[in-house]
């Protein structure tokens, strides 16, 4: 019994294709949509983390010559016997392959060597026998070299003793710079009489860039999450024609005595099965994808770290499991809703129809309800959400809330167009576009929620870009910065750069504590650089006069936000009562900071001397600058940071984001795209006998065909039409809310037109092209079969 | 004795891999202790490179002007990954310093890392000096000077050696299993202590008495043994104690002991001489307070903590504090216990 | 070999409840043929539902041999449906995405007396044998039907129900349809209850009940 059902069963799929392709194909696009996004983002993250392990260098003071040259021995030997804890690192290039070489007994923990060491022979590492840690990538790069493949290594790098570095780079004895441990013993000797030519460089301010990076994780996170709500109506789709489709055949094989529970079983396994193959396929093409985009990532990466970040994918198992999971779970999700409606299905075909129509009127008002439940919980949770949970609760429900009502919407919208209607077509057309809604329903959900996602990441990403740029106009004004290493050095370079330069701009501030928040508290000199440049979020009037003139402070928006505070307010600043005239905006700083004027902080903190300048000169003027600098001072051009350069890079950066999620935006228009070509392909057959009455009274098949293919352009312009506020308000949500509760700090949000035009006529196109095929084979229709709507139909 | 210093082969990453019973293991090309040794001073007090494990082993009982408890750790360890000295950073002697102060509250800790042939740790026999960055312990073993800092603390002591060296086991020779695993082994117990703790609490003068012991081997440890409680006692009528126990992995043990009469005269005693019961745990099950006996020479006496938190947070983390000895005997002293953690 | 015993069946309408059948009682022993008329409404579709364990009457017994269909859970009416009973539906239901051959073996692959024999000889009989390897939609009206009635006879049943089973074609070839069903029933000794508007089809049946209003008149 069990083979002959599962072959009356199966045999469904080899006499229509087009339903298996259509099955298999969404369930795999669903899940390459998902894998592919998950691929890039873990491949990202994975990238990050092993670098800012390896290279957790960056995180540490680094002591280095003053003119750039190597360190010797001798100098690391008395500095440790000094009471320095300092470890040796030497940096080199081998066949494209970073080298880095550490002393793993002095190296501070988190550099990681120990951790790579485990388990490995240490003797071989220490012992000069040439052992080198890297990935896969690097091994097969350094074929002469015994390296040790290690999971936790960052791309396109070996680590290794730096006896061995040294050997292997051809550089004995030399020191490239001596990483400061964080913990110093109480007791050392002046590094200035251990080693007077090293000077001390502060670890890297990592804590921008690692904010930048989680921004744009987020952003890739919550495209993921769209794309699986985008997925799920596919899958869910594709299973619910499926069963539709069998649903005469599942009553024969009923009538004919196939118990319900077997018949159950084997259609979840069928369904298990096909989701099995459909899931692998989907990896597989999601690794396609993100292997694509991944160089994209990588450059955006390596752009934010300069550090090497792999640009080649690995197929992690985690991705099979995770693939696998959405498409079974997806299946399940879907098929379990299916397989209950059929298990309820009455054996008896008598009066369905009728009963049918009830359900799906039912099941659209419990849809409008749903919908309306979510959409005031979203409004509700606009006002009160605080915290990532509620900001993802908050977009969870402003999208499937939509996405329930855009039925409904599209009803209402037709029904009202309908009245309009003079001609007896016209009147066809649209009572005959309301009829087919039902069955498309899903398909326009799912392209609802692509354009939604769409527009949302495109103006998130968009908006985050101007912000940051004009943020980085604000902050970079200075065209040259230079870091001096002691206050002898600072005094000699004041009185050095003074009269060369438009202004030398001293840069200084303290740790502080203003409202309880951690804050960092700078000093500023009175100058039209900041006069002209800083943008204030809220401000008094005359902010600038009073703050510099030490009678108001200016916060930055985290301080303001997690202080309660706002302009007119006061706070205590060392003693002292100051109030805020201004909020400005400070992407991508975690901790509070605030601006006094210069004199008023050197009153408080009389013990701090600036160390830092920027400098306002002529950008032409920078390069000859630093040359004459380091040639006529003891300052080093290490010492200077072209702001030009930062500028540049911060701005490719966001370039290749936007790459990115262009790329991903084409992607899943694409599959909504599908879901529409599956949904009309499906319906087609079934339209036949809707179509036929037009035709016997006088329409023509190419005017039929042509009228199906304005239909899907009509339903997907209306569908646009809603998913652009949805859009918008999905960007709202990820900016105001989602990105304050992760970072703090709310970014303005940008409008970006022409940016919605081109999306809507790429989502049409989509429509029409899904359209055309159906509408080709409806114009094509043998006569003969529409005859025989009226000669076979009961 | 101290045993405690085979941590020097359990540098960081080997102890992952292998455990204190990696001490146990035998490595080839090393030498290996035999019977009968002739010592050779001042070489012997420096570095026998062509054993695969070494150290310099200083701990002192000492009391501030108000009477308060210290104890004092200074130890380098050497590791050698072959038997050879070696020039450069390929040099296959491996140093580690640990250097600690317990006061009845508090105790601090600090440990180096360095690798010899660079000059960064060391030991030289003539003049003696033992290094790691910039702690030092050097002079001419009638007079030493010592120092070690830590994020901390530090110190600077100098000793002045009040009787001869004292050798265990045979004539030197001690013997720590029963198959026979033995290592070269003698102490000078009798410095007088004078300097000052840097403490967060502020510079404290302390006076007191230190032991320093001297090993060097290749293979300590027999294959089943897994750690060790080690003392070394002095008592008031002038007589001292050390006293070890291996823990074996059968749940027995192996003693040895050497007393020292108050005439320096010294006795080697067999396995099973020597008895040491543990009588109670500390928070982290560290056994803190310990009955200790030796009927040969009426010994019997509780030997208890001044702080029962002398934990060593180092690479290979392990116990290590002053004592007080009562009963039979009163006393001052020091106790080790390792394979807690 | 078949006894109903005072059937009732109501149906909940929209005007309220229906009656559909009210104390039905017959008989049918093996070989005998039985037509069931009356008029649209009358309940005889039902009733064979009923009979076939297709539906569940609200009071009443269905007996086959000593079976209660009436009494049995769905797995039990289903293991009676593809053992014991052959329903020839109006609608023919085939199943589209098999061929012929296999649509016609289908129910005794099901009950798992498939006798490849038997099943060319009914295919041969009703005139199938060129069109095995078609699938359902390619063929005719009566064909179809013949394609039913073969699957329903392949796994030589006790009790044939068969509701108008040449409703939808024309005269003759439901003539002659007919006589197939008659011509094998006789061979196999099944039982037939047939439902028919046709007085020309009854006619050719053993005995004949009349419904009217949910009783037998």
């Amino acid at each position: 019994m069990t083979r002959a059902t599962l072959h009356a069963l199966l045999s469904h799929w080899w006499r229509s294709p087009l339903q298996l392709f259509t099955l298999l194909a969404g369930l795999a696009l669903a899940t390459a949509l998902w894998s592919g996004v998950q691929a890039v983002n873990a491949e990202a993250r994975a990238s990050y983390r092993a670098a800012s392990t390896t290279l957790g260098e960056g995180s540490y003071d680094r002591l280095a010559r003053r003119d750039g040259q190597p360190i010797d021995l001798t100098t690391y030997v008395a500095l440790r016997r000094a009471g320095w804890l300092v470890s040796p690192v030497i940096t080199g290039r081998m066949n494209d392959v970073r080298i880095i070489g550490v002393e793993p007994l002095t190296a501070p923990g988190s550099m990681g060597v120990a951790e790579m060491a485990q388990g490995a022979d240490i003797a071989g590492f220490i012992a000069g026998q040439g052992q080198l840690f890297g990935s896969a990538d690097v091994a097969a790069r350094l074929p002469d070299f015994d390296v040790i493949i290690s999971e936790n290594a960052a791309p396109n790098t070996a680590v290794t003793d730096i006896a061995v570095a040294q050997r292997i780079l051809g550089r004995p004895d030399e020191i490239d710079s001596l990483v400061v441990a964080p913990v110093q013993p109480i007791r050392q000797d002046d590094l200035a009489q251990v080693a007077p030519d090293l000077i001390r460089q502060r670890a890297q301010q990592t804590t921008d860039t690692a904010q930048l990076t989680d921004s744009f994780h987020l952003n890739l996170t919550a495209f993921g999450l769209l794309s699986f709500a985008v997925g799920i109506f596919i899958v869910n789709g594709a299973i619910g024609l499926a069963f539709e489709q069998r649903r005469p055949v599942i009553r024969t094989l009923r009538a004919l005595g196939v118990p319900l529970r077997r018949l159950m079983l084997l259609m979840a396994a069928e369904l298990m099965i096909f989701a099995v193959i459909a899931g692998a396929l989907g990896v597989l093409l999601g690794y396609m994808i993100a292997a694509l985009l991944l160089p994209d990532v990588a450059a955006t990466l390596r752009g934010l770290y300069g550090a090497d970040v792999s640009g080649t994918l690995q197929l992690r198992p985690s991705w099979w499991a995770s693939g696998l999971a959405i498409a079974l779970g997806g299946t399940a999700v879907a098929a379990t809703g299916a397989l209950w409606k059929l298990a309820k299905m009455p054996l008896l075909a008598a009066a369905q129809k009728r009963a049918l129509a009830m359900a799906a009127g039912r099941r659209a008002a419990a849809q409008a309800m749903i919908a309306t439940l979510l959409l005031t919980v979203c409004v509700i949770l606009c006002v009160t959400a605080q915290g990532l949970i509620a900001g993802f609760a908050l977009l969870a429900c402003l999208l499937i809330g939509a996405a329930l009502a855009l039925p409904f919407i599209l009803d209402r919208a037709l029904a009202f167009a309908s009245r309009g209607a003079r001609s007896v077509v016209t009147q066809w057309f649209w009572a005959d576009t309301r009829q087919q809604l039902p069955g498309l329903s899903l398909a326009l959900m799912a392209l609802l929620l692509a354009m939604a996602a769409n527009v949302g990441v495109s103006t998130m990403v968009s908006s985050f870009r101007t912000t940051f740029t004009g943020f980085l106009e604000q902050r970079l004004t200075s065209e040259l910065y230079v870091d001096t290493a002691d206050p002898a050095q600072a005094t000699a370079f004041v009185a050095y750069a003074t009269p060369l330069v438009d202004a030398v701009l001293p840069i200084m501030f303290s740790q502080t504590t203003i409202a309880d928040q951690p804050t960092e508290i700078y000093g500023t000199r009175d100058h039209a650089t900041y006069r002209d440049n800083w943008q204030m979020l809220s401000a008094a009037p005359d902010l600038w006069d009073t703050t510099f003139a030490g009678e108001t402070i200016l916060l930055n928006e985290q301080l303001a936000r997690r202080g309660g505070l706002s302009v007119g307010d006061y706070v205590t600043v060392q003693g002292r009562e100051m109030a805020i005239a201004g909020i400005y905006g400070d992407y991508g700083n975690p901790i509070g900071q605030a601006i006094i004027a210069e004199a008023l902080f050197k009153e408080m903190y009389p013990e701090i001397t600036p160390d830092r300048f920027g400098l306002r000169i002529a950008p032409e003027r920078v390069p000859d600058f630093i040359a004459v600098l380091s040639a006529q001072t003891d300052i080093s051009a290490a010492q200077t940071i072209n702001q030009a350069g930062i500028k540049a890079l911060s701005l490719a950066i966001f370039e290749r984001t936007f790459t990115v999620t262009t790329a991903l935006n084409i992607l899943t228009l694409a599959v909504a795209g599908f879901a529409i070509l599956m949904s009309l392909l499906t319906l087609a057959a079934m339209r036949v006998p809707q179509l036929a009455p037009a035709w016997a009274m006088g329409m023509t098949r190419a005017q039929l065909g042509r009228l199906e293919l304005l239909r899907a352009v009509l339903l997907a312009m209306l569908t646009a039409v809603v998913a652009l506020p949805l859009g918008l308000a999905l960007a709202w949500a990820l900016l105001s809310v989602v990105n304050v509760a992760a970072f703090g700090w709310k970014l303005p949000m940008y409008l970006f037109p022409m940016d919605y035009a081109r999306l809507g006529v790429f989502a049409l196109l989509a429509a029409a092209l899904a359209a055309l095929w159906p509408a080709r084979r409806l114009a094509r229709t043998p006569p003969a079969d529409l005859l025989k709507v009226f000669s076979n139909e009961r | 004795m101290n045993v405690k210093a085979l941590i020097l082969c359990a540098l960081p990453f080997m102890a992952h891999a292998q455990g204190f019973a990696g001490l146990g293991t035998e490595v080839e090309g090393f030498s290996v202790p035999q019977p009968n040794p002739i010592f050779t001073f001042p070489t012997d007090h420096g570095p026998h490179n062509d054993y695969r494990i070494e150290w310099w082993y200083l701990t002192a009982n000492l009391a501030g002007a108000d009477g308060t408890d210290y104890g004092l750790q200074w130890t380098l360890f050497r590791s050698a990954l072959a038997p050879e000295e070696g020039a450069g950073w390929t040099a296959p002697q491996l140093w580690m310093g640990h250097a600690a102060v317990t006061t009845p509250d508090a105790h601090y800790v600090s440990e180096r890392l360095g690798r010899g042939g660079i000059g960064q740790a060391g030991v030289t026999a003539d003049p003696f000096v033992a290094w790691i960055d910039d702690w030092e312990l050097s002079g001419d073993w009638n007079t030493l000077a010592m120092s070690a800092s830590g994020a901390d603390f530090a110190y600077d002591m100098d000793l002045t050696a009040q009787g001869p060296l004292v050798f265990h086991g045979d004539a030197g020779f001690s013997v720590k299993s029963a198959e026979g695993q033995a290592s070269y082994y003698y102490s000078q117990p009798y410095f007088d202590v004078a300097g000052v703790l840097a403490l967060p609490t502020g510079d404290v003068p302390v006076t007191g008495s230190a032991w320093l012991d001297r090993e060097w081997s290749s293979q300590p440890l027999g294959e089943n043994q897994t750690g060790w409680d080690w003392f070394s006692l002095s008592f008031s009528d002038g007589a001292k104690l050390m006293g070890f126990r291996l823990q074996q992995t059968d749940g027995a043990h192996f003693t040895a002991a050497t007393w020292i009469a108050a005439d320096g005269a010294t006795t080697a005693m067999e396995d099973g001489a020597f008895i040491a019961v543990p009588l109670d745990e500390n928070a982290q099950g560290v056994p803190v307070r310990w009955q200790v006996t030796l009927p040969a020479h009426d010994v019997d006496v509780t030997v208890t903590a001044i702080n029962d938190n002398a934990w060593m947070t180092t690479s290979v983390p392990y116990w290590e504090g002053p004592v007080r000895v009562t009963g039979s005997h009163q006393g001052r002293g020091y106790l080790e216990m390792t394979g807690y953690e | 070999m078949l006894t109903v015993e005072n059937i009732h069946k109501t149906y909940a309408t929209a005007d309220g409840p229906f009656a559909v059948l009210r104390g039905i009682s017959l008989g049918l022993s093996a070989g005998e043929t039985l037509a069931l008329t009356g008029e649209s409404g009358s309940g005889k579709s039902t009733l064979l539902h009923i009979i076939g364990g297709l539906d569940t009457a609200d009071q009443g017994r269905v007996l086959l041999d000593d079976t209660d269909i009436a009494a049995l859970d769905d797995d039990g009416r289903a293991a009676i449906r593809r053992g014991s009973i052959g329903v020839v539906f109006q609608q023919f239901n085939l199943i589209p995405s098999l061929k012929i051959v296999d649509n016609i073996a289908f129910q005794a692959r099901l009950a798992g007396r498939y006798d490849p024999a038997w099943a060319a000889t009914l295919a041969e009989r009703m005139g199938l044998t060129s069109q095995l390897n078609k699938y359902p939609e390619q063929l005719s009206g009566g064909q179809q039907q013949r394609v039913a009635i073969a699957r329903t006879l392949a796994p030589k049943p006790r009790l044939v129900l068969a509701d108008e089973p040449t409703g939808n074609l024309d005269e003759e070839t439901a003539a002659i349809v007919m006589d197939l069903i008659l011509e094998l029933i006789r061979e196999t000794q099944a039982g037939l209850l047939m439902v028919t508007h046709s007085q020309a089809l009854a006619a050719r049946m053993q005995r004949r009940v009349h419904l009217r209003a949910g009783q037998i008149a």
